[in-house]
């Protein structure tokens, strides 16, 4: 391919209210190729809104951006693309097989590769046995591995799975992650929308943390978690005493222990001197990372306050 | 080609709910009934007096009560159109079935032809399969063939297209059962606007003709139902009509005196496209 392809996905400022209600309040990102990328937030910060978004489901009131080069919705980018809808609803009344064909078609995959596109698919999601079953017969958890199947079909170069594990069980959720994996390892781009800090840590190359329409964070995991922080468990602590620790970074209480994000190791032997020059009883000082769990508490409460 | 993909998926959909069995037997019902009625309708006496024959007189009666027959049946045509339409969109919608389906390479514009194709499809191969069953029952029983079948059924498959046309543009903004009640409520709505337009034109009345007229403009299913029934009359029927009084026969809801004309006709055709763009546009605006 000549030059850079550019990303998967850019977005530009957009914009989406139903209403008086902001659903997308100026999403400014961009997703590398060939990653597993996180779409993070809180039920309701907009995820599912930004997905039907980039498909041309849904008009952005203002802003535009592009998936796979292409303007948003455009019908050349989406034969090459995969959407595994939040709701996954499929026709209940085909057989997994025939709903796998009809996408198919759809898609625009040419006719002779058809047949191998859905055994892959039904391969690829456990579901080769119960092909021929109606698929209204199906469980929740089936109907959502179907849906991934679907999204699938034609090896996309893009896919965008809206929680794509909402229904299923541990089981469930253990196996769609070398499932993710392989994609990548493939070259596919992936979107994930999910709530699931797990989920979200194990698989993802990059993370966007987004609330009320928003990215308040974004990059690799590294990059988001690489503000390490000191717990510190102190006695005959005073006001002084916390307005001193309070100069050594951004602090956090959390019963007995207080955090101080962005005092980096170097800076422990200090903070301890001064504090027990002070007067302050140090019982116990662990230097750590911060989990993707509490980088999101902090981001989205942050925000919500 | 979508398009087509899109209706042989709509027409799958129609016999996996198992709605072709049921119109074969409500079908084979109609048909034996009616068969029987029409066979006792045969084995009448009929005295006549002055220079009618029996068999002028029998296929006569045998004429009007087809006439009445086939408005029961364009009555079940029309119900059918309005209820079969209103789910194929609105229930994608409603469900979110839609959304994988659109996430495709795949045109708003080719995903409602489709489906308008697919109920067209399904709607005219019933009318005209019971339609011609029906004739060649009445033909076996009594021996009588109305003067121009083909384009009485024709106009009957246009009366339902219209309607199926308007419910399937309905559905794309509202739910399937308040589409096929509207469809259903201003089919019958105009049904008695043709009435009221007839007795105008019986009785000179310009301002009930106009109403008439609006009518049939804002809704051609009546004027299609009148246009089927010319076809249906024999000479006699047309020529009392004709001795009777310039429009008398438009007063009744069961007659016509004259064909439809071909600007109406084209009416109809235009009708159908306007309000499938209608349709269009209103899906095409719509939020998923």
């Amino acid at each position: 391919m000549p030059g850079d392809p550019g990303p998967a996905i850019r977005t530009d400022t957009l914009v989406k209210r139903f209403g008086s209600t902001t659903a997308l309040d100026g999403l400014t990102m961009a997703v590398p190729r060939g990653e597993v990328f996180g779409f993070l937030g809180p039920n309701g910060a907009g995820k599912t809104t930004a997905v039907k978004v980039m498909l041309g489901l849904t008009r952005p009131t203002a802003g535009d951006g592009e998936i796979l080069g292409r303007p948003l919705g455009d019908l050349g980018a989406r034969r090459r693309v995969g959407y595994l809808p939040e709701l996954f609803r499929y026709q209940a009344w085909l057989s997994g097989r025939e709903l796998l064909l009809l996408h198919c078609r759809l898609a625009r995959i040419p006719r002779t590769h058809h047949a191998s596109a859905v055994a892959e698919a039904l391969a690829l999601v456990g579901l080769s046995e119960r092909g021929d079953d109606r698929v209204g017969g199906y469980s929740k958890g089936m109907q959502q591995r179907l849906g991934v199947g679907a999204a699938l079909l034609g090896r996309p170069e893009l896919v965008f799975l809206d929680e794509p594990t909402s229904a299923l069980d541990p089981v469930g959720r253990m196996e769609m992650r070398p499932l993710i994996r392989g994609l990548r390892d493939r070259g596919t781009t992936v979107f994930l929308n999910s709530h699931l800090l797990t989920e979200v840590e194990q698989v993802c190359d990059r993370v966007a943390i987004v609330d009320r329409g928003k990215v308040v964070a974004m990059g690799t995991l590294d990059e988001l978690l690489a503000a390490r922080e000191v717990a510190l468990r102190l006695g005959g602590l005073d006001a002084a005493s916390r307005a001193l620790v309070a100069g050594y970074g951004e602090v956090r209480e959390d019963g007995e222990w207080l955090f101080v994000r962005g005092l980096v190791e170097d800076r422990v032997p200090a903070i301890v001197e001064a504090l027990v020059a002070a007067g302050v009883r140090v019982y116990a000082v662990e230097p750590r990372h911060e989990s993707l769990e509490e980088r999101f508490s902090a981001l989205v409460s942050r925000t919500a306050a | 080609m979508i398009v087509l993909t899109i209706a042989r998926l709509t027409l799958a959909e129609a016999a996996r709910r198992r709605l072709f069995l049921v119109l074969i037997i409500l079908t084979a019902i109609a048909v034996v009934l009616t068969g029987w009625g029409f066979s006792q309708l045969s084995s009448v006496n009929i005295r006549t007096g002055g220079d009618v024959t029996p068999e002028a007189a029998r296929s006569l009666v045998v004429s009007q009560v087809l006439i009445l027959v086939t408005f029961m049946f364009s009555f079940v045509l029309a119900l059918g159109a309005a209820f079969i339409s209103a789910p194929v969109m609105a229930e994608d919608l409603e469900s979110g079935v839609i959304l994988a389906v659109l996430a495709r390479p795949v045109r708003r514009v080719e995903l409602l032809l489709g489906k308008w194709l697919g109920v067209l499809i399904l709607i005219a191969g019933y009318a005209v399969i019971s339609g011609v069953i029906e004739l060649l029952v009445v033909d076996l029983t009594t021996g009588y063939v109305p003067p121009e079948p083909v384009q009485a059924v024709v106009l009957l498959v246009a009366e339902a297209t219209v309607l199926l046309t308007l419910t399937v543009a309905l559905s794309t903004r509202i739910s399937a059962i308040a589409s096929g009640i509207i469809a259903v409520v201003l089919f019958g709505v105009t049904w008695i606007l043709g009435i009221v337009g007839g007795i105008g034109d019986a009785f000179d009345t310009p301002q009930l003709s106009f109403v008439g007229s609006v009518g049939r403009t804002l809704l051609p299913t009546d004027a299609l139902w009148r246009g089927a029934v010319f076809h249906l009359e024999p000479a006699a029927v047309l020529l009392a009509y004709e001795q009777a009084g310039r429009n008398v026969a438009a007063i009744f809801p069961f007659a016509a005196t004259q064909p439809l004309a071909p600007a109406f006709v084209a009416w109809c055709a235009a009708w159908v496209g306007i309000v499938l763009g209608i349709g269009w546009l209103s899906f095409r605006r719509r939020e998923l």
